[in-house]
């Protein structure tokens, strides 16, 4: 488990030190858009060059004790093999990793992986626009509409994986006897394709909301001079779309398609964990989902360190390169 | 989760005044509901019945959460005094030697005399070390039997199969009176461990893992089992049995609600089913092959052992045989086979609940212990192997698999005995 954390945890903290330009969005570095003598002017002067440092302190401790010292531990344990309760460990250099990396197994999760990442922040982010495009244009009950939206939001992932394994039940399940109406004898729990498809459906509907309430804020953070001007240039809404708005919405889209990839990777483990009801068996899982089974369950904590490193180093290559390529098609004012 | 806190804060506050000369003794468990609140009961028990130790329960959440709060308490050294492991991890305590006191050794230290005899055959070994001696102490212990639905059988008028060729017999008239004939709820536990017990074949080498980690392998292409799943793959194209995937209650609920004839399920389900079932039911043994020979042997126990943790003064040790000394006498076996429909671990308890009439009124309460009881053939003592948990995973994966069609039979366990053997061979270079 704390594998897991430890991975969580640094993805959230390698999403953060970017370039800094997402941060705008969220309206915590104001100040760096104004001229430099009126920061200099607002910036708050210590008396002593410790003191910083010492209000830094608390939060630099949380963090290297729940992100660093594990992350270490865990970077240490996957080359060894040790019995659970510490009696002995071998070092046994890369041997998790080549068993881990050669099972067919696994690879097949890290496949599976991919493309619920993919379709989960694919879906989630283009629903999530297209309600907050359309929530945007609503004048009338706007506030209404806008909290039905959000509210889904603050339901925890576990419930969320709850509340889908009752909608798509084998038994009872109203969106299996949907299904069924339509000749598809839904399985969810037997079949492969079934279990995915429910997976992600609950996965998305999680997500939608948060994705709405930033798109929604970023809409209205676009200037209604642009807009009207726009309007004059060009009769089509869909064209003004893709031309004028979508572009002054990049900056929240870059910055939501770095949360909804490690929403998709990390924190759907509750809504799997509820969804294959504690049995994995031949039902898709992710590769967070994996290190959880074979650590926390199968007491391998060599062969679980060495398979949440392969996810550190993957979220580190994907911010890396979201970072250098896609960020650099991103335009900030 | 308030509840649980201050119910374990009250608990503790109660053991600390009510008896601040006592040694205190905790017991970290994985049980929840009504068999976590029958826990609480037995601690209550033990606390009034003596005055030198207190015993604090606590509830740990699933087994799996119990056994991982275990071991991560015993590498800083704040381990309880009892832990709750369940079958499958079995292999992952008793290997680590010096994590635990074998039972047997506890309590004669303590000055009581141990008696092997006392437990009934099907539990007295699955716990052991290869000499016999009791490392775990068997808790709650159950065995897979099958439930019958009583009125389906009379409307397809058959009599309940004792074997799988009398079930084969039986399926095809039950299927025309209109019932699902067979489900099951774990084919892990129930038609593989299980099969091997009651069709008295061997599991895997080094004696089923007993005698030694090193190069033990899985004997999982036995073309018995491989017959018995190629025979439930048919059946189930046939309509004579239904697989609703690897959770337990999603074939559970085809039975309760009157839909199938025979199930699979735990000794200890009954009590639940009597509140749950729409229509009477009955119970018997889990059927075997009568084509095998030698086949017919008792199962093995499902359920879970208490271990005594190494590494705490001599007082506490005391108090843990004291308790465990308590949990086997005849009258708190009994009480925690009623309350919870766990079969009793010893004969003492067994006869006197057969004594009071118990099994009268609750013909299905007998059947596990009868079925533990059954001669013991040289297979159904029980199986020791490592990373099993993970190995059960593997066999849930690939079951999914042949009832989906994706992979045959005999592929499926070539599967399972590769990866399996690939497990149990790590688990031997940590346990080395």
């Amino acid at each position: 488990m704390t594998n897991t954390t430890t991975s969580q945890a640094l993805s959230g903290t390698m999403a953060a030190p970017g370039p800094g330009g997402f941060w705008r969005i969220l309206g915590l570095n104001k100040s760096a858009s104004k001229p430099p003598e009126e920061t200099d002017a607002k910036r708050v002067q210590f008396s002593s060059r410790l003191l910083p440092y010492l209000f830094l302190a608390p939060q630099m401790a949380i963090i290297f004790i729940f992100f660093y010292w594990p992350s270490v531990q865990a970077i240490q344990s996957s080359f060894y093999l040790e019995d659970p309760f510490g009696f002995g460990s071998t070092f046994v250099g890369t041997a998790n990793y080549t068993d881990v990396l050669k099972s067919g197994e696994y690879l097949g999760i890290a496949r599976f992986t991919a493309v619920f990442t993919a379709l989960v922040t694919f879906f989630s982010l283009s629903i999530g626009l297209l309600l907050a495009v359309k929530a945007d244009g609503v004048i009338r009950g706007n506030a209404t509409y806008k909290t039905l939206l959000i509210w889904v939001y603050a339901i925890a992932p576990p419930v969320a994986g709850l509340m889908g394994m009752m909608m798509f039940d084998q038994h009872i399940g109203p969106l299996v006897k949907v299904a069924a109406f339509f000749g598809w004898d839904m399985k969810v729990g037997l079949n492969y394709n079934d279990t995915a498809f429910a997976m992600i459906v609950v996965s998305v509907w999680k997500q939608i909301p948060y994705n709405f309430i930033f798109f929604l804020s970023g809409l209205q953070g676009i200037p209604v001079s642009v807009r009207e001007a726009a309007l004059m240039d060009c009769r089509s809404g869909l064209r003004r779309f893709w031309t004028v708005i979508l572009p002054l919405l990049a900056p929240t889209a870059f910055f939501l398609l770095i949360i909804n990839t490690t929403y998709a990777l990390f924190d759907t483990f509750g809504v799997i964990d509820v969804m294959v009801k504690d049995k994995a068996a031949n039902n898709p899982i992710t590769l967070v989902y994996k290190v959880y089974m074979d650590g926390f369950r199968g007491n391998d904590l060599g062969g679980s360190s060495a398979q949440s490193v392969i996810l550190m180093i993957i979220v580190f290559v994907l911010t890396i390169f979201q970072f250098r390529f896609i960020e650099r098609r991103v335009h900030y004012n | 989760m308030i509840r649980k806190f201050t119910m374990t804060g009250l608990a503790l506050v109660f053991s600390a005044t009510s008896s601040f000369a006592a040694t205190n003794i905790s017991w970290w468990h994985g049980m929840a509901g009504r068999n976590g609140e029958v826990i609480n009961e037995i601690a209550t028990k033990f606390n009034a019945s003596q005055t030198a130790c207190a015993l604090t329960p606590v509830s740990k959440g699933t087994y799996e959460e119990a056994l991982a709060s275990g071991i991560a308490a015993f590498r800083s050294g704040e381990q309880p005094n009892i832990l709750q492991v369940f079958d499958a991890g079995a292999a992952t305590i008793i290997n680590a030697k010096g994590a635990v006191i074998p039972a047997e050794d506890l309590i004669n230290n303590a000055g009581y005399t141990f008696d092997r005899e006392a437990f009934i055959d099907g539990v007295r070994y699955f716990y052991a070390d290869s000499d016999g001696k009791f490392v775990g102490m068997p808790f709650n212990s159950s065995a897979p039997i099958m439930y019958i639905n009583d009125e389906a059988l009379k409307k397809a008028g058959v009599e309940a199969p004792k074997t799988w060729e009398e079930f084969e017999a039986a399926a095809p008239k039950l299927k025309a009176a209109g019932f699902i004939p067979l489900v099951q709820s774990q084919l892990t536990w129930q038609f593989t461990e299980n099969f091997f017990s009651r069709n008295n074949i061997q599991f895997a080498t080094n004696n089923n893992g007993y005698d030694s980690v090193t190069d033990t392998q899985l004997k999982v292409t036995d073309p018995n089992l491989i017959m018995m799943f190629d025979k439930l793959k048919a059946w189930a194209d046939e309509g004579y049995f239904a697989y609703y995937g690897a959770g337990w209650n999603d074939n559970q609920k085809m039975f309760e609600e009157n839909k199938a004839a025979l199930w699979i399920g735990s000794s200890g389900s009954f009590g639940g089913l009597t509140k749950t079932a729409q229509m009477p039911f009955s119970a018997t043994f889990l059927p075997y092959w009568g084509s095998i020979k030698g086949a017919g042997t008792s199962s093995f126990i499902g359920g879970a052992a208490l271990f005594a943790m190494a590494g705490k003064p001599e007082a506490e040790n005391k108090c843990v045989a004291d308790f465990f000394q308590f949990l086997t006498s005849p009258e708190i076996q009994k009480f925690y086979h009623q309350a919870t429909g766990y079969v009793a671990i010893t004969k003492a308890a067994y006869e006197l609940a057969k004594a009071e009439g118990y099994y009268k009124e609750k013909p299905a309460a007998e059947v596990g212990i009868q079925q533990l009881m059954l001669p013991a053939g040289e297979w159904s003592k029980g199986y020791r192997l490592g990373f099993y948990p993970q190995i059960r995973e593997i066999m849930e994966r690939e079951y999914g698999r042949i009832f989906a069609g994706e992979v045959s039979v005999k592929d499926a366990f070539d599967t399972i005995e590769k990866e399996g053997n690939e497990l149990l061979a790590r688990f031997a270079k940590t346990a080395g």
